[in-house]
């Protein structure tokens, strides 16, 4: 394999040609899938983020991250007394408007937390937890769109919707919301106060199963209710699906990858085939010299095994030193490496030095080394 | 190491069919021996590098059968041609064939390397091998770096560094200057044949013929004549 090793990187030429090109393809690739599963992480935020086993919601809007239909009081009362609730709880998520102190208007993300468990609360930074009971209080997350509500302070007053809102602490938590906008937590109670709303008002309501035996049976009896339970897996999947397959998004980025794919493997092959072609005369005196087919064509499977692994590794590389560039500088851009990504990528650079080193292996298997030997 | 190193017994070798066949090698019979000098020539077009490919395991006949050191080349499956190729053939080719990315010292190596002797090891003996020739000190350069009779020898330290006992060279003077080719040849006669050894040489370059033990004459396919060399 030392020979292989030798023959594919002493031409020097060749050999950056034929890693660009599979560096540049698995870039492309991982660029493209990690930009999806970034926006597909962060539609499923407020899913995430809220971490309940069970989401209750209308099925109207099973997508749930353009909309929620409210659902009323009486359905959380019906999914409290399924047999195998542990608690259910109504969560509020909605959108309003902050008016700064500059005059201008930022939309916000208000997600109302059932005032009696304060189920779905997020982890603090800063001040406690307890403080969101106090006279209009309200939890600020500290993530990339924060800076956008002029980088509130604890006791920092605010506007929304003519009422006055306080900032009694700073929380965090493991996912940004996908549309660019703060996320401001308050109670369930003042979040429907202060912002208008329907005549229904809950948006979700989580539910605790009692053991993960009866997770079917809550979904049924919540179906025979009329709306929709999901699991927290089962909703980000669903939100995932929509984006997928609802939406232009997953199209494009399908065919992005695609794209990238068939560059990668009309510049790797090409180059690969050429590097082949032109040491067709090399592996004829291999073969003269005793060599055997078997061992030429594993020569190859190195030699293409081997450029595909480096491509693949600098492309991974690559792509990961400008998604966290770029996330330096752009805090909200949507990107994330997945395993997923990293696989989809592997097989797809796999198949790229199949294809390239099954066209050097017909070539070299076809040689007579008495082609050679006659020059 | 008693009896003949080469016999070959009505060889043919031809191309097409029907009205298109043409004989290369029309029932080719000769024997070489062990350290023996065995010349090759004849007009271009005669055969004799198509017959040399089919006692070095390269070219299967049509017909006949070709024996080295009592082995039936031709009853072996590919691998053990191979094997046969790699163990006891050392091929200089006459465009040489050298490996021009790798070093000298590389090229040489590249048998022992076929035969899944450790590259450092290899190397140890590429190395020994180019002393052999007079090369030692342009080991670590490429064979483009080299004059043409400087790629000869590393072509010839390549073809003998596995040690085997039947050498076949294929117009190893064409590509050189009269004074060179003679003094190449000079020393594969004098470093490198051995009683152990049996050399084959194609050529049609009379100006080395004074280093044969024999000269076997081609044309049109067929042996017209062996002469007596005159280094015998």
């Amino acid at each position: 394999m030392i020979l292989a090793y030798k023959l594919l990187v002493a031409d020097k030429g060749k050999y950056t040609a034929l890693l660009v090109g599979t560096t540049f393809s698995v870039f492309l690739m991982v660029q493209m899938t990690s930009s999806f599963a970034g926006i597909l992480t962060k539609a499923s935020s407020t899913v995430i983020n809220i971490g309940a086993s069970i989401w209750v919601m209308d099925p109207a809007a099973p997508n749930g991250i353009l909309s929620n239909v409210p659902m009323p009081d009486y359905v959380l009362d019906a999914v409290r007394s399924i047999t195998g609730v542990k608690y259910a709880v109504p969560l509020y998520s909605g959108a309003a408007l902050v008016k700064l102190h500059d005059g201008t208007y930022q939309p916000v993300t208000v997600i109302g937390l059932d005032d009696t468990s304060l189920v779905g609360r997020p982890k603090m930074l800063e001040g406690n937890i307890n403080d969101i009971f106090a006279e209009n209080g309200f939890v600020v997350v500290k993530d990339e769109e924060y800076h956008k509500l002029e980088n509130p302070q604890i006791g920092t007053e605010f506007e929304l919707n003519d009422y006055r809102g306080v900032i009694v602490g700073i929380a965090t938590v493991s996912t940004g919301a996908l549309f660019g906008t703060p996320t401001l937590y308050t109670t369930y109670y003042r979040a429907i106060h202060y912002i208008p709303s329907m005549r229904f008002t809950i948006s979700y309501i989580l539910v605790e199963p009692k053991a993960a035996s009866y997770v079917p049976y809550i979904k049924q009896q919540v179906a025979q209710l009329g709306y929709l339970a999901l699991t927290n897996t089962e909703y980000q999947n669903a939100i995932s699906s929509y984006l997928k397959y609802k939406t232009g998004i997953g199209t494009n980025t399908l065919l992005m990858t695609v794209i990238a794919f068939i560059v990668g493997l009309s510049i790797s092959g090409q180059t690969f085939y050429t590097f082949i072609i032109e040491n067709l005369e090399h592996f004829g005196a291999l073969k003269a010299m005793g060599a055997k087919g078997r061992e030429l064509v594993y020569v190859i499977i190195f030699q293409a095994g081997f450029t595909a692994l480096a491509g693949y590794g600098l492309g991974v590389g690559l792509s990961t030193l400008i998604i966290a560039g770029a996330q330096f500088r752009l805090p909200e851009y949507a990107s994330r490496v997945t395993y997923t990504n990293l696989g989809m990528a592997f097989l797809m650079v796999l198949i790229i030095a199949g294809v390239s080193g099954y066209a050097g292996v017909r070539r070299v298997l076809k040689i007579e080394p008495f082609d050679i030997f006659r020059g | 190491m008693p009896g003949a190193a080469i016999v070959a017994d009505k060889l043919s070798k031809w191309f097409g069919q029907g009205e298109a066949k043409t004989y290369a090698v029309k029932e080719v019979s000769f024997a070489a021996n062990w350290g023996e000098m065995l010349y090759i020539v004849g007009p271009s077009g005669s055969g004799k590098t198509t017959l040399l490919s089919m006692i070095s395991g390269i070219l299967r006949p049509n017909s006949g059968s070709a024996k080295v050191d009592n082995r039936d080349l031709w009853s072996l499956s590919d691998d053990e041609l191979a094997d046969f190729r790699l163990n006891t053939i050392g091929f200089v080719f006459q465009d040489y064939h050298l490996f021009s990315r790798l070093t000298t010292a590389e090229n040489v190596a590249i048998p022992l390397v076929l035969q899944k002797r450790s590259w450092d090891e290899a190397l140890r003996e590429s190395a020994r091998y180019l002393d052999v020739v007079g090369l030692a000190d342009k080991a670590n350069l490429p064979p483009t770096k080299l004059s043409g009779g400087e790629q000869q020898r590393v072509a010839i330290a390549r073809a003998i560094v596995h040690q085997p006992e039947i050498l076949v060279f294929d117009e190893p003077t064409a590509s050189l200057d009269g004074e060179t080719g003679r003094k190449i040849v000079s020393f594969v006669k004098t470093e490198i044949l051995t009683a152990k050894r049996c050399i084959l040489i194609v050529t049609h370059d009379s100006r080395i013929f004074e280093y044969s033990n024999r000269i076997m004459e081609m044309e049109d396919g067929r042996v017209t004549g062996f002469q007596q060399g005159q280094a015998v």
